[in-house]
């Protein structure tokens, strides 16, 4: 059995990069979509805010595999071809974006509007309050639940196995296929995601300690 | 581009669709009172227990919340009958396993009201000569429960959204419906924009009956 699962090893690590590669590209996209869309709600003309609001709250809404099927199965019926890692990692930015927007919007409405009549008191334009006031305090409110949220990108890339992509998941899924060692694939599976997922969140619960005494 | 959208196919095979929302409501209303059992004894337990109970049920809470979902249902499902001798259908393995993911998530929220509890009213509670057994059921539990509605209702919320996983193991829930459709009519845009609907009808109807009842309940004594 072990001898088995040793050999399917470097299987499993091949599985377990294309885990951490869509996690951090989902990541990034949705962290550069999901501000900009984020300034958009909290900044932007009523018909954008609105658009936001809608698209944040229907992703929010739905599991996110209907989201993933949808956007697998959907886009070719209308004409448009992605590579399925690319529809897979699609799906998922657009679910992460949704829920950095509303970590964005939470953290900027948590900075007092005082803050922001002062600016304007002084004289800063609109993008010197936004880089100068506003993004360094709403910043400290916004990383730890985001990193934390980490963890769902992370969890959620499980589930593109389900379109034949050969991540974590799909590759414990294949050895299996052809060892019938279940239960320590499986457990094996477990703790790497589990390793990654862990050190996120106390790494969130740190930088949460050391900005919860700066400055209110 | 050029798809012209046609629902026929859809409303022909809705009671896919249909039951099978019926079936994840189901799915997500056993879960989560299992989950409540589990959350509601771990938390009592945890707040009372010395050091090495709070570590097992530390340990529980973390490990279920930081693995996918799917790799759980997968364990639960195709993994633990290689080992144990026990058969059970897809159905009563995710609902076991929805269970116990939920019961990891409600034992902090239930551990957090508890704690939110005021030291007057369990001080109080002893003044008028309460067992600690009384002092749980009438002054602690009903007062956690104020405060930890709120969270409740979201949970459910996001349980009822979890079942969709359900459909790797082909239990016939509504997105199980939706691939099945998907896969036989090819009416793809039409079932999902259906099936994404019927989620988002569903979760805001639930949100808004729970913060009904969360507000009935709060003014209620």
């Amino acid at each position: 059995m072990l001898s088995q699962i040793a050999y399917a090893l470097p299987f499993l690590a091949e599985g377990f990069a294309l885990t951490l590669w869509v996690s951090l590209l989902v990541v990034v996209l949705s962290l550069i979509a999901g501000v900009i869309l984020g300034v958009g709600l909290v900044y932007g003309p009523a018909p954008l805010r609105w658009a936001v609001r809608i698209f944040s709250d229907t992703i929010r809404g739905i599991p996110i595999l209907v989201l993933i099927f949808f956007v697998y199965y959907g886009l070719p019926a209308v004409g448009v071809h992605l590579q399925s890692f690319w529809a897979a990692v699609l799906a998922l930015t657009l679910f992460k974006t949704a829920q950095v927007v509303e970590y964005l919007r939470g953290a900027v409405a948590s900075i007092p509007k005082g803050q922001s009549e002062a600016a304007m008191a002084i004289g800063l334009t609109f993008r010197q309050r936004l880089a100068y006031v506003i993004f360094p305090q709403a910043f400290r409110r916004f990383l730890p639940p985001w990193i934390n949220g980490v963890t769902d990108a992370v969890k959620g890339s499980a589930l593109v196995s389900l379109l034949g992509i050969t991540d974590l998941m799909q590759a414990i899924n294949q050895v299996i296929g052809r060892t019938y060692e279940a239960m320590p694939l499986y457990i094996l599976g477990a703790l790497l995601y589990f390793a990654v997922n862990y050190a996120l969140s106390l790494a969130s619960r740190r930088l949460e300690q050391r900005f919860a005494f700066i400055r209110e | 581009m050029g798809y012209t959208l046609n629902f026929n196919l859809i409303w022909r095979h809705f009671d896919k669709l249909s039951g099978g929302l019926l079936l994840s409501l189901e799915l997500a209303l056993i879960s989560i009172a299992i989950g409540i059992v589990i959350g509601l004894v771990l938390a009592v337990w945890y707040v009372s227990a010395g050091r090495v109970v709070r570590g097992v049920i530390a340990a529980y809470v973390e490990f279920i919340r930081n693995v996918p979902l799917i790799l759980l249902v997968y364990l639960v499902f195709y993994g633990l009958p290689t080992v144990i001798d026990v058969a059970y259908s897809a159905q009563t393995s995710f609902v076991a396993t929805l269970a116990l993911y939920s019961g990891a998530y409600l034992v902090e929220v239930f551990r957090s009201g508890l704690e939110a509890v005021p030291r007057g009213q369990i001080d109080a509670g002893k003044a008028i000569g309460l067992t600690p057994w009384q002092r749980l059921i009438h002054v602690r539990l009903p007062t956690m429960m104020r405060i930890t509605l709120p969270a409740l209702s979201n949970t459910f919320i996001s349980l009822f959204k979890d079942t969709s996983v359900a459909s790797v193991i082909s239990v016939p829930e509504l997105t199980y419906g939706a691939q099945w459709i998907n896969f036989n009519t090819f009416r793809i845009v039409e079932v999902y924009l259906v099936v994404t609907a019927m989620y988002l009808v569903t979760g805001y109807v639930l949100l808004f009956a729970l913060r009904l009842v969360e507000r009935w309940y709060r003014t209620a004594r």
